[in-house]
Parts: C-alpha cells; sequence; structure tokens
C-alpha cells in the first residue's frame, strides 16, 4: 500500500535477518510522512547480488523525539526524520 | 574469534553498525585527518568496481555489516571498506579465497 | 595500458605508521589491475575526482539561495536540479534534497547506520561524522551534541535530525547570517562553511579563518 504526506505510519517492530535500512531504534515507531520520493532499488536483495527489482517507493517520515526516547532531554516540538521503505511501513 | 551478536536495545535486537540511540559515555572526538593514500585509494576502488557493475553500494554496505561487532568498533572507516571489498568479491570469486594473504605473504 | 609490474618488494609498500590496511589495498589494487577487473587509469581518476571535491560547490547552492528566492524554492523542491543549474555536480546520488534552517527550525544531518554524506558538495565527510559517538547521540542526544560543537539552541526552536538511511542525501540551507546584506554572492558563499551545511554550526558575518 502506498502513503501520502501527511498520513501517519508506523514502522514495522520486527528484526531482519541480513542487510536492511530501517534502524532499530525507529522500528514500532509512529511518525508522519514528510515527503514521498521516487521510487528506489531494494537494498535488501540488492547487498546479495540481485538487482534490487521492482523498485519501491521510499519516504521520509518525521517523529516526535518524546515518542522516540523515553527519555528525550531536548524541545518538545524536535522531530527525527528518516527514510523507510513502503516495506517496512504500515498505517498507524 | 567472536560471534556476530546483536545488542538488545529497545524492542528489536540489532545487528552491530546499527548505532543510533546507542547509549555511550564517549564526547564526539572533533579531530579531523586528512585521508592517506591507501584510504584514497580504498574508496576509488570501490568506485571503480561500482562503475564497473561488479560490487555495488548495497553489497559494500552489506560486507561492512558482515564484520564481527569487536572488529566493526575497532576497525578504522576505510578498514571496514576493505574487509567488505575482500569479503564480497570472494564470494563472487573475483578474488580466490586467500588469494591476497599469499600475495602479500609471498 | 597497463603493465607488469612484478618488480616490487612488497616489504617495503608501506610507510611508517601506516596499517596493515594500506598494504593489503595496494596488493589488491595490483591483483585486480592484473585480473583485468579494473585499470589504474580509473581508479586514479576516481582519486582525482574525491580530491578534488571541497565544500565550495555547496556554498555556492547555499549562496545563490540566499540571494535568489525563487532559486531558493527550487532547492528546496529538488536540489539536484538546482545544483545542476549552477553547473555544479551533484555526484550520483539520484536524489539530493535541501533542509532550510531558519529562525525558528534547525536541521541537522546524521547517518546512523554507516556514513552516508553529500560528497559531492561537501567533499569526504569529517571523521566525526563517520565516528560512533556521532552516529549514537546525534539522533537521541542532538542538543547536547551542538552543544559540543559550541551551538546552543533557543528551547522554542523546532530541532530536527535527519538520517540519512537510505540514498537521499541532505544538505543544510544555514540561516543567512544578519548584517550580510551588501555583501555579492562569492562573498556570502565564503561564509558558509561545512560544518553549517551539515547543520552543527551556524555561519556568520565574517568570513572563517
Amino acid at each position: 500500500m502506498s502513503f501520502g504526506v501527511g498520513e501517519r505510519v508506523r514502522v514495522s517492530a520486527r528484526a531482519h535477518d541480513g542487510h536492511h535500512r530501517t534502524p532499530g531504534y525507529l522500528k514500532g515507531k509512529s511518525g508522519t510522512v514528510e515527503r514521498v520520493h521516487d521510487a528506489f532499488t531494494n537494498p535488501e536483495t540488492r547487498a546479495y547480488g540481485a538487482d534490487g527489482l521492482p523498485a519501491e517507493r521510499l519516504y521520509l517520515v518525521g517523529f516526535s523525539q518524546d515518542e522516540v526516547w523515553r527519555d528525550y532531554g531536548g524541545g518538545s516540538a524536535d522531530r527525527v526524520y528518516a527514510d523507510v521503505f513502503e516495506h517496512w511501513l504500515e498505517d498507524a | 574469534m567472536l560471534r556476530a551478536r546483536a545488542v538488545t536495545i529497545g524492542v528489536v535486537e540489532r545487528a552491530a553498525h546499527d548505532r543510533g540511540g546507542r547509549p555511550t559515555g564517549e564526547p564526539i572526538d572533533l579531530t579531523e585527518h586528512e585521508l592517506a593514500d591507501w584510504e584514497l585509494l580504498t574508496d576509488a576502488l570501490v568506485a571503480a568496481l561500482g562503475g564497473r557493475g561488479v560490487m555495488n553500494v548495497d553489497e559494500l554496505r552489506r560486507g561492512i555489516e558482515s564484520m564481527p561487532p569487536a572488529e566493526y568498533e575497532r576497525a578504522s572507516y576505510y578498514e571496514r571498506w576493505l574487509h567488505s571489498i575482500e569479503t564480497v568479491l570472494t564470494e563472487k570469486g573475483v578474488l580466490e579465497a586467500g588469494e591476497l594473504d599469499r600475495r602479500i605473504g609471498g | 595500458m597497463s603493465h607488469d609490474e612484478h618488480g616490487h618488494d612488497h616489504g617495503e609498500i608501506t610507510t611508517d605508521g601506516e596499517p596493515e590496511a594500506a598494504a593489503r589495498v595496494r596488493v589488491l589494487e595490483e591483483l585486480l589491475v592484473e585480473k583485468g577487473v579494473v585499470d589504474r587509469d580509473e581508479v586514479r581518476r576516481r582519486i582525482d575526482w574525491l580530491v578534488s571535491r571541497t565544500p565550495a560547490d555547496g556554498a555556492r547552492l547555499v549562496a545563490r539561495a540566499w540571494v535568489d528566492p525563487d532559486f531558493r524554492e527550487r532547492a528546496l523542491d529538488d536540489a539536484k536540479a538546482a545544483a545542476l543549474e549552477l553547473g555544479v555536480d551533484a555526484g550520483s546520488s539520484p536524489v539530493l534534497v535541501a533542509l532550510e534552517n531558519t529562525d525558528a527550525v534547525h536541521h541537522v544531518v546524521v547517518c546512523t547506520l554507516c556514513s552516508c554524506y553529500p560528497r559531492a558538495l561537501l567533499g569526504p565527510p569529517p571523521d566525526w561524522y563517520k565516528s560512533l559517538p556521532y552516529r549514537s547521540r546525534a539522533v537521541s542526544d542532538p542538543r547536547g551534541v551542538l552543544r559540543e560543537f559550541g551551538v546552543e539552541l533557543d528551547d522554542d526552536v523546532e530541532l530536527r535530525v535527519v538520517d540519512s538511511t537510505a540514498d537521499v542525501r541532505y544538505l543544510v540551507i544555514p540561516n543567512r547570517p544578519a548584517g550580510t546584506d551588501d555583501l555579492s554572492e562569492d562573498e556570502l558563499a565564503a561564509l558558509v562553511t561545512r560544518d553549517s551545511m551539515i547543520g552543527v554550526a551556524q555561519p556568520t558575518a565574517l568570513a572563517p579563518a
């Protein structure tokens, strides 16, 4: 499924055996789509010699720092963003 | 030899290269160094191998991530790249297993 | 153009203080050239490209964005296309995104998983950017990190950390300093430091030493 700017999404909370670009600190966290990038080849397969196709949509997702870290010591409006592939996102 | 072992932080286990939010007491060392000739060479080899379609950036990253955690943390940036090039090229048969060691030793 | 170069004594190919990796990579290059996997010319060209990269091109893009509001909008929409307008080599990454710092919002960039960085526009990344402590704390304690760089943000400034987890590259357009209205575009570019385009510094009206 695809997402649009402003939509709430949740990053899947799952382990992945092998190369993947979803950082652990964001797994299971919910945020908002900030940007929809072009489609990119899938690093999870391309890292093992496959061609990484079909290309998949990549999203810049923003999270409230207060919701990511139990003891975030900065401003309440502070945010953290990461580029996350579509297959790692679910409706929040 | 240390077996690769992920560190459990938060919800899901993570591998050694996944650093975001890991507790660290270390201040950030702001000293900079100009890249040494061998580091430029390592970088250039990866770029050349990429240009030739022999090894791509995802394979480079995956090769780096395959280092045992203690080695990963101890190695310098381009030492990790070199480990990855050797791993991936040996896997692909571009290098024979142990070929580089033999050539250096001989 | 490659010639048979088995003449060297491998015991002499590192200079003092170099790690073992230095010898290994030189022998690796030799092997790969012999096998026809790469040739020396292309390796040299790649080295030349890398050492040619400095923050000057990034600074040009920033200075243009400061003086030209339409260019700024185009850069915020598609920084790669904007860079190409200036004849700047924006590198091989398919997407470059410019992040605008204002009085209300401050961006800082990191790559927690490795060290992704807009090298074409900034040159090779500094050691600290690639370091484990930066990669750990830039996301979880960004205000503490900025303090270590001498930047103190007000509580009401929204601090946005961008983790370059994929092949999109991020470049900060720092906030234009006060007192620079009379400067030419070139003079403005001279105020823009590499660190300000990562987000760990703010340019001032005084050119850096």
